[in-house]
């Protein structure tokens, strides 16, 4: 590397430490496509939402006392008598809703771009998994209030172990460490919450770069810029990471996020009994179940696809069914990258079928996270096993639609549209 | 049955129920948690006809007295029980069995009430009260059909012929002190109050959200300037 | 990629302004997060003024409380106690005998026996060394500590002595008297952690 030779301290750090080598191939002389929207600031904003929930978290882990009895108090202590407990408690709470926000925008960018596709499987794999922690991550937490939602959440989403055959009742009971959800679940669920899935999930985020620079980014047009590389080896359609992206686009884009984040925070904390729900407000009460007990908004999705499985399917009762489908329905995502056989990465130029489905896919998961905080009826049921089919049909379908369908040409160079 | 399909038939029978239970509709009320001189009024009446039966254990007399503008040996005077410190969190001495035992349930906590119910509710319930010879209390609530809480502020209503439809009470059967409007100003009061004490920091924090709003809206001026700025060198 | 023609000044004022923005946006954060340490509501409830009532405390005696989670020493000292503490060859071996360091005192309690009133210690039981809580020895006789012990506090840590007024010896670790805490007395009833109407 060039800078081997520096003198200075740098230069006694750089030959005992990669910290310039390192800079420079992530960030300095990281070569993104230059065509990037705006769907490719999700990434960063992303890793903007980690760290917030991060150190917030570790302050509030400082007030917070786990325990059935102090943990309700804990929280309203935090919010009243603690100096900006309130706001720090605020942006813990907006930051786990907005994280997933984040999060399901940043999947549906690599869905339209086909960003999962050779060779981009392992990214796409720690992504998926990511994924799949954040969402116990967020389970946990949302527990840890010690809330009426917090506990019969809790009760609804532990009972589903129990579908499993056999030691489903031991499992159920194991993983509460109790006859019902007590302490004892709060606590294990407080330690998994703060130390364990945090550190997991930030192994997993390095993993996640350090893929994505090894292959380096896609781009809207699906093109792989490095195969157009100038005489000094970079790609001619490719910028510095910084500044053009860290101080450039990216940073209007954070600044954007930043601003419904703290709109949400310092105006609508609650959101409407989105972010905090109402019955979290009340104390957990195990002989008293609150009215409509249904999951966060973004576990919406697959407890719609659960409860859509209120039939019995040859020997399988509906409740193992549900659980089934369910796990199903996330265990698909991981295998996106060999479901897609399509010669082309974006949607820009796939087919008509790839590009109809993936809106039709889209507003099926809307409406599926919308009917999973909203109460069973016949029609909802219906309207669920609809758009559960139409979840599996996008992604059972792919091997062929992709395969057989009709794609438009590739441009040699990325475009700006 | 297993757990799974009684949860959702619980949950499904209380939301029906919901409305089946005697909930009646509510009532909009317009109160503003900024008006100090209403919240002081909403703490008078709070600490005169509530505190008896109904806590806000989450807060401190102390908070009150700072946030609502009233001085504290004022406070202490009028507000605060005898030797009671000015730190303390607003518990009451009711010992919970005895509560069960006058009401049939222990008088809830009020701190969150608002966050849980909201104004409206708050607003018609207490304003919901009317005569029920049937009820142990000799009264009823039109929109907490059967509530197990006497009126405790009769002497002040005067009583309800009727349950209060959307106009509220139409009919006395006898006056209290207050006129049916100064009673349904003082219920907005009321109201405010127990608002206010779901969230002492809200007005606070909207007033913060306008100055962080501002700086981030200076901040994307920047920020855009040199976005374009550096992406001159894009070709 | 090229940077022809790019106008130096403009972008180094953008950049500029951008870099103090996002500083006073990483303060502003920081911020709350610092301030946050800071005593709560409830400890500062837990923190207010204490009252005792000392009127069984005879001379010679002393009772500990406890204001701020730390012990306070309320000794009531006898006539023979005030003797000692002004004599000379106490005062000799003492590091600051008229409180000379302002902080240690509310002013009402500078003066030759670092009290309010001349029988009525009142000083916290937190060793100016490194926070431990001192042992009460008011016998005046040799101790292991000290061959001429005139009475006093004794710091089991690190070996730290004070006399009957909480000054500290020479040559022991502890820098500074023992802390006076604001105090008044109202009859009987003795309040620490206010100085009261007369301060």
């Amino acid at each position: 590397m060039s800078n081997q030779d520096k003198d200075g301290l740098m230069g006694w750090i750089d030959a005992r430490l990669p910290v310039t080598r390192t800079i420079e191939k992530h960030v300095t002389k990281y070569y993104a496509p230059k065509n990037f929207n705006f769907f490719y600031v999700f990434g960063v904003l992303a890793m903007l939402v980690f760290v917030n929930q991060i150190v917030t978290g570790i302050w509030l882990t400082m007030k917070y006392v786990p325990s059935a009895e102090e943990a309700f108090r804990s929280v309203e202590y935090i919010m009243r008598d603690v100096e900006w407990g309130w706001l720090i408690r605020y942006m813990h709470s907006t930051g786990a809703s907005m994280f997933f926000v984040v999060i399901y925008l940043h999947m549906f960018r690599a869905l339209l771009y086909g960003s999962y596709q050779k060779p981009r499987e392992l990214v796409w794999i720690f992504g998926m998994l990511l994924y799949l922690l954040l969402m116990a991550e967020a389970f946990m937490g949302y527990v840890l209030p010690w809330g009426q939602m917090s506990y019969w959440g809790a009760q609804v989403i532990i009972s589903l172990f129990g579908a499993v055959p056999v030691i489903g009742e031991p499992l159920v009971e194991w993983i509460r460490g109790d006859y019902l959800i007590s302490g004892a679940t709060l606590n294990r669920f407080f330690a998994l919450h703060v130390i364990a899935l945090p550190l997991v999930l930030a192994l997993l985020v390095f993993l996640h770069i350090v893929a994505l620079h090894e292959v380096g980014s896609n781009n809207p047009d699906g093109i792989d810029i490095k195969k157009d590389l100038d005489e000094n080896g970079v790609p001619r359609d490719g910028i510095p990471f910084h500044p053009y992206y860290t101080i450039g686009k990216d940073l209007v884009g954070v600044i954007i996020f930043l601003m419904v984040f703290c709109g949400i925070i310092f105006f609508f904390p609650t959101a409407g009994g989105f972010f905090l729900e109402t019955a979290n407000f009340e104390p957990a009460d195990p002989l008293t179940t609150p009215e409509n007990i249904h999951p966060v908004w973004y576990f919406g999705a697959f407890y719609s696809i659960l409860r859509a499985m209120d039939f019995d399917l040859f020997f399988i009762e509906a409740k193992l069914l549900g659980v089934l489908t369910m796990g199903a329905a996330i265990a698909i995502l991981f295998v996106l990258p060999w479901l897609d056989r399509s010669p082309v990465r974006s949607w820009r130029y796939k087919g008509m079928i790839s590009r109809v489905s993936i809106v039709v896919f889209a507003v099926a998961f809307s409406i599926l996270t919308w009917l999973g905080i909203q109460p069973v009826t016949t029609l909802n049921t219906i309207l669920a096993q609809i758009c559960t089919a139409i979840y599996f049909a996008f992604f059972l379908g792919m091997p062929f639609y992709t395969r057989y369908e009709k794609t438009k040409p590739v441009p040699e160079r990325v475009t700006n549209r | 049955m297993n757990t799974m399909k009684r949860l959702i038939i619980i949950a499904l029978v209380a939301l029906v129920s919901g409305s089946a239970l005697g909930y009646g509709e509510v009532r909009p009320v317009d109160n503003d948690v900024r008006d100090i001189e209403s919240l002081q009024r909403g703490a008078q009446l709070y600490f005169e006809n509530c505190v008896g039966c109904h806590s806000l254990e989450y807060a401190r007399f102390n908070r009150v007295a700072r946030d609502l503008s009233i001085p504290e040996d004022l406070f202490e005077e009028y507000l605060l029980d005898a030797d009671r410190p000015i730190g303390d969190l607003m518990t009451i001495a009711m010992p919970e069995a005895l509560g069960a035992q006058f009401f049939g349930t222990t008088p809830p906590d009020l701190t969150l009430v608002a966050r849980v119910r909201g104004t409206d509710w708050i607003y018609t319930f207490l304003t919901g009260f009317y005569e029920d010879p049937i009820r142990p209390y000799g009264v009823n609530n039109a929109l907490y059909n059967n509530v197990g809480m006497p009126h405790a502020m009769v002497n002040q209503q005067g009583l309800c012929a009727e349950a209060p439809g959307a106009n509220g009470c139409e009919e006395l059967v006898y006056e209290g002190s207050m006129s049916p409007e100064e009673f349904d100003l003082a219920m907005v009061d009321l109201t405010n109050f127990l608002d206010y004490m779901g969230e002492p920091v809200q007005v606070q924090r909207q007033r913060i959200g306008w100055f962080v709003m501002a700086f981030l809206s200076v901040f994307l001026v920047f920020a855009w300037l040199l976005y374009r700025e550096l992406w001159k060198d894009v070709k | 990629m090229t940077q022809d023609g790019v106008n130096k000044g403009r972008r180094r004022f953008l950049m500029g302004a951008t870099g103090v923005m996002g500083a006073a946006g990483g303060v502003g954060v920081a911020w709350p997060l610092l301030a946050s340490w800071q005593p709560s509501e409830r400890a500062k409830a837990v923190g207010a003024p204490v009252t005792v009532d000392i009127g069984n405390l005879e001379p010679g005696e002393m009772i500990s409380i406890e204001w701020r989670g730390k012990p306070i020493f309320i000794v009531h000292r006898t006539p023979e106690m005030l003797e000692t503490l002004r004599s000379d060859e106490l005062r000799g071996r003492l590091s600051d005998p008229d409180s000379g360091n302002a902080d240690q005192q509310p002013e009402y309690a500078r003066n030759d026996v670092r009290s309010r009133e001349e029988e009525i210690l009142v000083v916290e039981g937190f060793c100016t060394h490194l926070g431990c809580a001192p042992q009460f020895r008011p016998e005046v006789a040799p101790q292991t500590f000290d061959d001429n012990w005139l009475g006093g506090f004794f710091c089991a840590c690190h070996g730290s002595r004070f006399d009957m007024a909480g000054r500290v010896f020479r040559g022991v670790p502890a820098p500074s008297n023992l802390a006076v805490p604001p105090h008044f007395r109202e009859g009987n009833l003795l309040t620490v952690g206010e100085d009261g109407e007369t301060a």
